[in-house]
Order: C-alpha cells, then structure tokens, then sequence
C-alpha cells in the first residue's frame, strides 16, 4: 500500500512539478548563466562567457545603487504604511455592523483593479493642470499653489508611494481582518470580565496572537513592493530618482537589449530578495509550513 | 455596538464612508472624465454638464482595442483553465496522501511565488523565442503559468486540507483508489473553492503587465494592460486622456463586478494561504 502511495502521490504531483521545473526553475537558472555571459538579445545562444564581468559593471554604476536604494526606501515607507493603516481599519471594523458587505466589496476595488489601470487614473487625478486633486487642495487652502506630482522626479517617488498605499491598504486591512476573526474569543471574555483595560488587551493578547498573520502578511507584502514595476512604469518619467530594481533591469535586458547585464541585475534583485525572507522568517521565528 | 453612544455611530459611520470614497473615487472620477466631451474634461466638475459617449465610441471602434479585449479574454481563461487542470491533482496529493518530499515541494511551490517576476524574464524570453511564440498569446499562456501555477496549487492545497479527513478514510478503507476520491468526493466538494482559486488566478493574469509588455510587439498579441498603457497621442504631454479613462473604465467594470459578487468567496480565498499557511 505505501509503495502504490508513494507512486500515486508522484503521479499527481509530476505534471505540475515538470510544468513548474520548466517554466519557472529552468528559465531562472538561464538567467543565472546569461548573467555571466554577453548575451544580447538579437544573438542570445552565441554569448560568451565572461565571468564577473556584468557583476563589476553594474556594482560601478551609480543608477543601479540609486535604484537600489530606491527600491529599498519604497519598501521601507509603504509597507509599514500599509500595515499600520490596515491594522488600523481592521480593528474598526472588526465588529458586525450593517453594510459590512458593502464596505467589505469597496475595498476590494482597489485591489482588483489592474495596476496599470490604477496608475493611469491616478496620473490624471494627480496631472499638473488638469487633475482633481492639485484644484481641490488649492480650494481648500491646503496648498497653495499646484504640486507637480508626477512631473517632479523628487515628488513623484512619493506619489508612487501614496498610490502603492490606497491600492494596498485595503487588501491589508482585509487580511489582517481575516487575521483577527480567527483568534479564539476566549481570552477577550475571560480579559474583559477581569477588567483589563482596551488598550493593555490590545498589546497583550490581540498583537501577540496577530503576530503570525501579521509576520506573513508583512513577508508577502515586502516582496511585492521589492518587485515594484508597473506603478514606477506609468507614474514616473523614467528617470534616475524613481527607477526601481525591476525597472532597471527590464529597461537593460529589453530597451537596451544587453540580456546578460539586464539578467546580473535581476540575479542581484533575487538575491536581495531571498536575503530579505530569510531575515525575515528567521526574526519573526514562524514556520510557514508549520503542520496543522 | 448594542451599548455604544448615537455619537460614537456616527463617527463610526462618518468612519466607513471615508473608506468607502477614498476606495472608490478614482474609479468614480474615471468614469465621470470618460463621460465628458472635449474640453470639459479639462474642468473639475464632479458630474458632467452633458453626458457624452463619444469617447467609449472611439475606443470601442478602435479595431486594436477590440483585437486586446479579446486577447485579455482569451489568455486570461486558458491560462486559468491549465493552472487549475494542473494543480488539482498535485494539490490532493500535497494534502492529503502522506508521502516523502511533499514539504520540499510545497516550499518550493512557495518560493516559487514570492520570486520577482524579472528574475526568469531572460530565460522566458529565450524559452518564448525557442517555441517561436514571440509576439503571440500562446506566449504570455506560457510565462502566466509561472505566476498563476504556484499560486493555484497552494491555494487549493490549503482548501483541501480544510476538508475534514473522515470523508476520505471511509472510502480507503473500501480499497477506493486515490484518483476515485479525488473525482468522487473531492471534486464536488471543492467546486466553491474551485471556483474561487480560478476567479483570483483569473484576475492576476487579467492584470499582469511586465510579461504581456515584454512578450508582444503589435496590437494583434497585446493585451489590454499594455494597450492602456501605450495609449498616447501626438505628443507625451498631449495624453488622449478621455480615451484612456473610458478604456480603464471598459476593463476595470468585468473585476468590479466579479469583485462585488464573490466579495466573500475572494475573501476566503486570498486569506486561506496567506493567514492560516
């Protein structure tokens, strides 16, 4: 029987095993090689093999380390920025009330509608002239004069940052909200009978019980936003002070063709990214493939 | 809420709407732009003075725009279709039959979706060009397997193992083989869940941009992210900007449906891997 389970078992696994070995495995592995190679994208099977090369030229380049460190402060500022504000809402609304159903489709909205699409919105409700939100603002007495939102390098690193946010936000909330309904009621009784006060409840049981669901939605969501490119792509003029990892590497590999270099910075985007979810994982101490 | 004060309802409320507009207004203010004629659009008027279809007129006689609706369509269900074909085997057997190298592989299947997508973007490329796929749709069905495949089989892997285990021992022990419980029993069962993986998968490929940019180069394989994005008229600051609200619109209205139907089923499913994985 354990034989026969054994076989079964590899039987039902092996076509997505061999589609998952050759879609993602094998081309993964071809961009380790091509980073070490010259490889353009008119000629890529008569590349050479140049070693570091690729390595040296792009830790030399100063748009790199600026994308790098780009990529690095989005993350830092919006995933935190997304957590707190969606752990925020999740608490308000962690209680029936009517029109739940309501809110709770609302706020999926962001969520499902095409990044690109986002962008494009966004862009006009942010246009210099034209956009909604520069008259309103200015109306209110908020600002002065229209902001360039998207026009300004300096700025528009920030704009990305604020739509990141509304489109994430509220996907977070959802999942953190997802988080706390599952807690066992118990001790919130048993705390609210004894007395402890809301804040003292919140610090000792809710966030310690959170704590797993938190770490995981913190994993997935720092990941994304280290992989950010749509957003960058639309929103931002496509210079120096808004470029983002990704953007780095797509523009080398397909505008300027140099797939081996373009490659070196997307095995140095992986590697940053692996890094970070070992850190990670290994900080927070949770097992994601911990047995139920 | 029973015991709380008329003023704390109303900052609650106040609360959820505030949500609720911010959530929505965008969406609200493209579809109030796409409906503006000419110059209106230039003025801030939150309902337009004349009601307009004029620019939905272009983009739905816009032949390319037709031709990239039906490439969304066409590549979003067959990319579906094979992800769910494929995983629900694999994700039975990850749930539920007890065998060596099985947390190997769900690792690896995680990993696998945490990867940035630039990461095999050389080796789709040659893997695309090898098959001769360049500038078709068969080629983003190709590289839509690595993002929706993984996601798929350990979505459906956490729903299965929610199902509780009498249900199949019954049947072991009747000499049922594996392949009869998974038809039998299972399938029926996990159709809700089924459908739900396949709605979440089905956006994801609805919405993926860098492969379908990098993969196409004419209006016959383009999808309609990368058409929206390359909307442009005669100059960069000259944005046909009427047109391109009304084609977010006309692609944003299918999700915003679906969002609004299976709200709870979405729910379910975005959080069976990502909260109790």
């Amino acid at each position: 029987m354990s034989w026969s389970r054994e076989k079964t078992a590899w039987a039902f696994v092996a076509p997505c095993l061999f589609v998952l070995l050759s879609v993602a495995a094998w081309p993964l592995l071809r961009t380790i090689f091509l980073s070490f190679t010259d490889a353009q994208l008119e000629h890529m099977s008569g590349a050479k093999f140049i070693y570091w090369e690729n390595f040296k030229a792009l830790f030399s380049d100063k748009d790199w380390k600026q994308s790098v460190y780009n990529t690095l402060l989005f993350a830092a500022c919006s995933v935190p920025c997304e957590t707190l504000l969606g752990l925020f809402v999740a608490l308000a609304l962690h209680k029936p009330f009517k029109g739940r159903g309501l809110l709770r489709a609302a706020v999926l909205v962001p969520w499902a509608i095409p990044t690109i699409v986002s962008a494009r919105m966004w862009g006009w409700m942010l246009h210099d002239v034209y956009g909604i939100l520069n008259e309103l603002l200015v109306r209110v007495g908020i600002l002065s004069a229209p902001l360039p939102w998207t026009a300004s390098p300096e700025l528009s690193f920030w704009t990305i940052v604020m739509v990141d946010v509304w489109k994430t936000t509220p996907f977070m909330a959802l999942l953190l909200l997802a988080g706390l309904q599952s807690l066992p009621q118990d001790c919130f009784e048993a705390a609210l009978v004894d007395g402890v006060s809301k804040k003292r409840i919140f610090f000792r049981i809710t966030l310690p019980l959170l704590r797993p669901t938190l770490i995981v939605t913190l994993i997935f969501r720092t990941l994304e936003a280290l992989r950010i490119f749509d957003l960058v792509y639309i929103l931002s003029n496509g210079g120096p002070k808004t470029m983002t990892m990704s953007v780095y590497a797509r523009r080398y590999l397909v505008d300027y063709a140099n797939v081996g270099y373009g490659s070196a910075a997307a095995v140095c985007l992986s590697l940053i990214v692996a890094l970070i979810t070992i850190l990670y994982i290994n900080v927070g101490r949770h097992r994601i493939l911990e047995e139920r | 809420m029973a015991r709380s004060s008329p003023l704390r309802r109303l900052g609650f409320g106040l609360f959820c709407s505030i949500i609720v507009v911010l959530c929505l207004f965008p969406f609200y203010w493209a579809m109030v732009s796409s409906l503006k004629s000419g110059t209106e659009i230039f003025a801030t008027d939150l309902w337009p003075k004349a009601l307009t279809f004029q620019n939905y007129g272009t983009i739905l006689q816009d032949a390319s725009f037709g031709r990239s609706f039906l490439n969304s369509t066409l590549v979003a269900l067959s990319t579906v279709g094979m992800a769910l074909l494929l995983s629900i085997t694999a994700s039975f057997a990850l749930a539920r039959i007890p065998f060596r190298g099985r947390k190997r592989i769900l690792l690896a299947i995680l990993s696998v979706t945490m990867f940035p997508q630039v990461a095999v973007l050389s080796g789709m490329f040659e893997l695309v060009r090898f098959f001769g796929l360049y500038n078709h749709c068969s080629a983003l069905i190709l590289s839509y397997m690595t993002i929706t495949v993984p996601f798929t089989a350990w979505t459906l892997t956490n729903f299965m193992r929610e199902i509780p285990k009498e249900l199949e021992e019954a049947a072991i022990i009747d000499g049922a083989s594996y392949l009869t419980i998974l038809v039998k029993i299972f399938l029926p069962i996990l159709s809700p869940a089924l459908v739900t993986t396949g709605l979440l998968a089905f956006i994801a490929a609805w919405n993926e941009f860098l492969f379908a940019l990098t993969f196409t180069l004419t209006n016959q394989a383009r999808t309609v992210p990368v058409a929206i994005s390359l909307l442009s008229g005669a100059s960069q600051h000259e944005l046909p900007w009427g047109n391109i609200m009304a084609a977010s619109v006309l692609v944003t209205l299918p999700l915003v449906v679906l969002v609004v139907i299976f709200q709870r089923r979405i729910i379910s499913g975005l959080t069976v891997g990502a909260v109790k994985g």
